[in-house]
């Protein structure tokens, strides 16, 4: 099923990407805004993936303009633990994805624009991408008070952050990304990027919180369509090509070939969690047993998403030290994942000894290490 | 970057290449990092791709390095072999200093400083062919070398290398795809929605693994290889199960329902459960028969001890439905069977299938089941011989509904929907006239659901 309009945009691409593959100085065409249909933020990392890995830019520049639905997206390096709260964004079903290019937490929605400028190594220039988008807002609304930090953050009022800044260098290619909060639940954001674990050591990249404002907050006729806009007129100005967005749906195969493997693997548990740097929980927690309260020492190492040392320490006698043990054994190499260790729990219940009491005991000890994860 | 391949390049290639090159046989290379950009002097290192000993080919990743918001990929100028990493993790490398040391062959190339994008020199059609994908190749010249000996397109050719390169195997893949010659099956499992399945069916084979290879000139090199990974986890818990439920002496019990009329009743039910937002399968009238059966033959829903000294007969049927999930097979139970109605055990089904699908099954929805049914005939199959869950001590696989011709009391032939039952049961406690009276009860609920109204709770 090809509908006329994607065609037409597919032989754009292709006229646009071949021009450009053939090594012409073809000045004209310099430049290529895109903008993704998809609002998944897997798919559009893998855009972004696609074009690093595939497109030449010696003589151009790419810019990709991208919305997700709520998604929490975590930088290279970082420790999802550390960095937001799981637990809520599964009961709220928000997504949870890593990106390849480095920095720290943000949250995105339909409100939060994204930009991703693509260029050559050489022409890699974080302050010149953001000092455009700046220029752009001014041009919209003159009375804007936005300006660029040296952190590479985007400023409103001097005081509130509306943007945060990455970036990926590969070999040949490197893009830098930002976000832009228009007008993103700020309510979510704060919940989500606040996380409940505590006693976390670890050496991953750790965010800088910061207070946030949307842009709708500050100029209510604002939307996300007109800064797109704005900031691709300026893209266009500054690098003399067309002002023409080019649509593109980040699942076409014909245009971005090998394009869905690359969407795959940004969705693995091996990707999203298991490229989390080495890091330990040191922490206690009290559970209460028939109407006893009890203190519980937990020490877990977590290597590549997977547990690799677990000490469990219990009461004693509470549990048979063999079944804690058994646990603790049966833990290590396993996911630290509660829906991994649920299912592991409840199977080995079925092959020790058949008695409410323990069982009971058994399944309070794991809901409460579940809640670690 | 398998030792194996090297070593078949370096045979094969040696005598074709022909270069003059300043360096030695097996010289160390000092790879220093180099300029980043932007002024940066100093970077952290986040992740080693390599470690001592691995090889490397010219463009493979080595290290993953990060600056102030930037992850940069550093990837190797030159093949050969890692000799020294300079840094450990997390560690502060510069600008300008050695990263790695590497021994590289003398006998291949070493990249320039400038990375050039290689483009083959083939006809201009072929050129062309290439524009048109939009995108340029990555190939080393030993991989290039081959895939014109063999007359095949780079463009052709899906690389699965890093950044998308064609790798030798990549072009040995696409010759044995031309060839029609066997290929070994993808190391990824297909994505199965969840669904109940039992444990010990397999999928039915495929057709493509019966094609005959047809004879071709140049012998082909098999390039995949083997992968052992530790059993860790859930498997780990699995395996500890399965074991101790391969303890059990197994007796099997099979024989095939009539679900016509069922078939029927279903259809008439499903919109009134769509009103109240419940989809409504086979399964709850399944589970739903078990329950009464199991009013008239509680040995069925019993437990016994280690020793087979005690056996305890449960009060509540929580009946479990297997579920294949992301981790593997799990199986959450519906509780209290006995005082909920069809609807209600619908209700309970949809909520266990979504919380199973999202992966949140909580310790007690996993825990206390006394008696399992399998539906393996969703994915498909008709007989099963399905392994009793410990501590329970009978299991129900449920083969697919097919549409068979059978006799009807007047000698003729009418279509049926008839669907295969295997249970299994733990012989030490239960004797074959016990399960196949079961059965028959079970069975006759089914074929007649009017009947189930009158035993209802």
């Amino acid at each position: 099923m090809v509908i006329p309009s994607s065609l037409k945009n597919c032989f754009q691409l292709f006229y646009v990407l071949k021009i450009s593959a053939a090594g012409f100085k073809y000045t004209a065409n310099r430049g290529l805004i895109l903008q993704s249909v998809s609002s998944d933020v897997y798919q559009n990392l893998a855009v972004e993936d696609w074009i690093h890995d595939n497109m030449n830019l010696e003589n151009r520049q790419v810019l990709f303009l991208w919305r997700n639905s709520p998604t929490v997206v975590i930088g290279r390096h970082q420790n999802p633990w550390q960095e937001c709260n799981l637990k809520i964004m599964r009961k709220k079903n928000i997504k949870l994805a890593r990106r390849r290019s480095g920095g720290g937490t943000v949250y995105h929605d339909l409100g939060n624009i994204n930009f991703t400028f693509f260029t050559s190594k050489k022409k890699y220039e974080r302050m010149e991408n953001l000092k455009l988008v700046v220029r752009a807002l001014k041009g919209l609304r003159p009375q804007l008070d936005v300006r660029a930090t040296d952190r590479y953050d985007l400023l409103l009022d001097g005081n509130f952050k509306i943007s945060g800044t990455a970036a990926k260098l590969g070999r040949t290619v490197a893009y830098h990304h930002c976000t832009l909060l228009c007008s993103a639940d700020r309510f979510i954001l704060s919940s989500v990027l606040k996380s409940p674990y505590k006693g976390i050591k670890s050496n991953a990249t750790p965010s800088m919180p910061a207070l946030v404002k949307n842009l709708f907050e500050e100029d209510p006729t604002l939307t996300c369509e007109m800064v797109m806009d704005a900031v691709a007129a300026e893209y266009a100005r500054c690098h003399q090509i067309d002002h023409r967005i080019t649509l593109i749906n980040p699942a076409d195969e014909i245009v971005f070939p090998g394009i869905n493997n690359k969407t795959k693997e940004l969705q693995t548990w091996e990707w999203i969690y298991g490229k989390t740097p080495k890091f330990s929980i040191s922490t206690c927690f009290n559970m209460v047993y028939e109407q006893s309260l009890l203190e519980v020492k937990v020490d877990i190492h977590v290597k590549h998403g997977r547990i690799e040392v677990c000490n469990i320490d219990l009461p004693e006698q509470w549990l048979p030290p063999a079944m804690c043990n058994e646990l603790e054994k049966n833990l290590i190499g396993s996911k630290f994942c509660p829906s991994e260790t649920t299912a592991l729990a409840s199977a080995l219940l079925r092959i020790c000894p058949q008695n409410y009491e323990l069982h009971s005991k058994w399944s309070l000890l794991c809901e409460n290490v579940m809640t670690l994860m | 970057m398998s030792i194996f391949d090297k070593s078949a390049f370096k045979f094969s290639h040696q005598h074709r290449l022909f270069r003059t090159s300043a360096i030695s046989n097996g010289q160390i290379v000092q790879f220093k990092l180099s300029d980043i950009g932007e002024g940066i002097t100093e970077v952290t290192v986040k992740e080693w791709y390599v470690k001592e000993g691995d090889s490397v080919s010219q463009f493979d990743s080595i290290c993953e390095v990060q600056s102030d918001k930037a992850s940069v990929t550093i990837t190797s100028r030159y093949d050969g072999i890692i000799r020294k990493l300079h840094y450990n993790l997390d560690e502060i490398a510069y600008v300008g200093k050695p990263l790695v040391d590497i021994e590289t062959d003398a006998l291949k190339d070493v990249a320039s400083e400038e990375d050039v994008v290689e483009t083959p020199a083939v006809s201009h059609e072929e050129h062309t062919h290439q524009e048109i994908k939009g995108h340029k190749t990555l190939a080393t010249p030993a991989v290039r070398r081959l895939a014109m000996e063999n007359n095949i397109k780079l463009s052709e050719v899906v690389g699965t290398g890093k950044d998308n390169r064609i790798l030798k195997e990549d072009i040995l893949n696409y010759l044995a795809k031309q060839t029609g010659a066997i290929l070994p099956p993808s190391p990824k499992p297909e994505i199965i929605p969840p669904l109940p399945k039992s444990e010990t069916a397999p999928a039915a084979p495929k057709d493509k693994g019966t094609k005959i290879p047809i004879p071709i000139s140049k012998p082909i090199v098999f390039a995949g290889k083997d992968k052992t990974e530790a059993v860790t986890g859930f498997h780990k818990a699995m395996v500890k199960t399965m074991t101790a439920a391969l303890k059990i002496p197994h007796f099997g019990y099979c024989d095939e329902i009539d679900l016509t009329q069922l078939v029927q009743l279903r259809e008439e039910l499903k919109p009134l459960a769509q009103v109240r937002g419940v989809k409504l399968s086979f399964m709850p009238f399944f589970i739903k028969a078990a329950s009464l059966g199991l009013l008239h033959y509680p040995i069925l829903n019993a437990s016994v001890d280690e020793n087979c000294q005690n056996i305890t007969y449960k009060a509540s049927h929580n009946i479990g439905v297997a579920m294949d999930t992301e981790q593997g097979l799990i199986v959450p139970n519906v509780k209290n069977v006995q005082v909920c109605s069809v609807f209600e055990i619908a209700s309970e089904l949809n909520r266990l299938l979504t919380l199973g699908s999202a992966g949140q099954l909580g310790t007690n929805d996993l825990t206390g089941g006394t008696f399992t049914l399998s539906n393996i005939g969703t994915i498909g199959g008709t007989y099963a011989k399905p392994v009793i869950l410990p501590p329970e001590v009978a299991i129900g696989a449920l083969g697919k509904i097919q549409v068979l011709p059978r006799f009807n009391g007047n000698g003729e032939v009418f279509k049926a929907q008839i669907m295969n039952v295997s249970w299994s049961a733990d012989h030490r406690i239960i004797d074959g006239a016990t399960m196949a009276r079961f059965s028959n009860l079970w069975k006759s609920y089914l074929e007649n659901p009017a009947s189930m109204l009158i035993d209802l709770k």
